[in-house]
């Protein structure tokens, strides 16, 4: 590994049976940033992440954290990772503070302090059983197990998924205290993109097997937009062929097109649907979403639609 | 009232660019003063519950296009003279907002002169505020 990577994958690849769940995926987590992998349910951010961590193999490829080989990680190494499951499963019949006096025995770098606030802040006491713990505080307490060995690297499978919204907040104030130590690093999955707009500023995204995206919060900005072409009179049965299109989206006359890495061709091609365009605002919900959905698929959609308009 | 960043996630801008329009805004209206401590990149950050990156990209949004002066240690102040763009480029930045009045204030049936008395009496305001 380079000095300034912490996760680096190559052609990381894994089948279940006959079916594919990550194809080739390449990328690398640099050192210090907040990187949110974003994707569809099943498109295989948790096989990645159990891969990253060891816990499954890679068919083919594979994968280094801290520039070791994912499948034979040293305890030393694995002490520098700070792990939250997806759904954060916790031995029900014990205690918080069992909980913490076990894990505490794995680490030489254990911060009680930390601990103490996030259990705190998640409102948890040192003799609740796991199992009659909220969902929330269940997160909490799986997030202060995790960080409060102060791991270089925390890694994170969806730790969003069905908190409240004040647990939530917790979450997102957790993660920014993290970037309090310099050089600490965080690779989480999430669905939430006003909570990835906050924290992250690196991401990828998962579709289908395989990666997408991979480059900075910024750059995924500048490089998708969206452009809203007024049709005038009658509208092509098909679109014309656009290079880098993710999203067309018909309103009556109105058609918005989410394109990525746009080119002249594009533009040109673009051109030729009407000379009426303008450039519109662009989320960072609308470029992922143009990433994800499935309509670029297919057109006819258009054909629909505009039946549709004309009908009413 | 005190000056307060407000940041809404999800918006067209993104984050960084809110702080940006804030911050120059206020320093424009006199909300913040010229010599007036901004909080350090951390405090923001943890305030705003943002990755200290993105208010980091601000503030040398700001310093570069000197609205704010970072001193080194100290942290980051309002800048006195904010006069750093050509007159074209000035030109160019308000002109979605001329656009943007024109089309609104004609659509709602006032007369040009109209929309210039309110452009004016409102800068008498502002004007008003900042001595």
């Amino acid at each position: 590994m380079n000095d300034q990577s912490i996760i680096q994958t190559f052609g990381l690849t894994r089948y279940f049976g006959g079916k594919c769940a990550l194809d080739q995926v390449s990328f690398m987590v640099p050192r210090g940033c907040v990187f949110a992998m974003l994707g569809r349910n099943g498109s295989g951010k948790s096989t990645l992440i159990q891969m990253l961590t060891g816990l499954i193999e890679p068919t083919r490829g594979r994968a280094e954290i801290f520039g070791v080989d994912s499948s034979k990680l040293t305890p030393a190494v694995r002490g520098r990772i700070g792990y939250v499951p997806e759904g954060h499963p916790l031995p029900g019949f014990l205690r918080v503070r069992d909980l913490h006096a076990f894990q505490k025995s794995f680490y030489s770098t254990w911060n009680d302090k930390l601990f103490r606030a996030i259990i705190d802040h998640f409102s948890l006491g040192l003799t609740q059983r796991a199992g009659q713990l909220s969902r929330g505080q269940r997160a909490g307490l799986a997030l202060a197990l995790a960080m409060a060995p102060q791991p270089e690297l925390l890694v994170m499978d969806d730790p969003s998924l069905g908190l409240d919204p004040v647990a939530r907040r917790t979450l997102l104030e957790a993660m920014i205290l993290n970037t309090r130590g310099s050089g600490n690093t965080t690779f989480f999955t999430s669905h939430e993109l006003a909570d990835v707009e906050r924290v992250a500023d690196h991401v990828a995204i998962l579709d289908r097997s395989a990666l997408r995206v991979c480059c900075s919060l910024e750059t995924l900005r500048q490089r998708v937009k969206r452009l809203v072409i007024t049709l005038n009179g009658t509208a092509p049965a098909e679109l014309p062929h656009i290079p880098g299109l993710l999203q067309a989206t018909r309103h009556g006359a109105e058609l918005s097109l989410i394109v990525a890495n746009i080119t002249d061709d594009a533009r040109r091609a673009i051109a030729g649907l009407s000379p009426n365009i303008t450039e519109a605002p662009l989320t960072l919900e609308d470029a992922a979403i143009g990433y994800l959905s499935d309509r670029r698929q297919t057109f006819s959609l258009l054909d629909a639609v505009h039946t549709d308009a004309e009908a009413t | 009232m005190a000056f307060e960043i407000r940041i809404l996630p999800g918006s067209a801008a993104p984050i960084f660019r809110q702080i940006v329009d804030q911050v120059r805004l206020a320093a424009t209206t006199g909300q913040l003063r010229s010599g007036e401590q901004l909080p350090s990149v951390r405090a923001l950050a943890e305030r705003l519950l943002i990755n200290p990156n993105t208010v980091a990209r601000a503030y040398s949004e700001l310093a570069s296009d000197g609205v704010i002066e970072s001193q080194p240690g100290r942290g980051a102040f309002v800048s006195a003279s904010r006069q750093i763009y050509t007159r074209p480029e000035r030109l160019r930045r308000i002109e979605p907002l001329v656009n943007a009045l024109i089309t609104e204030g004609l659509s709602l049936g006032f007369a040009v002169e109209e929309l210039t008395d309110a452009i004016r009496a409102r800068a008498a305001q502002v004007r008003g505020k900042q001595s």
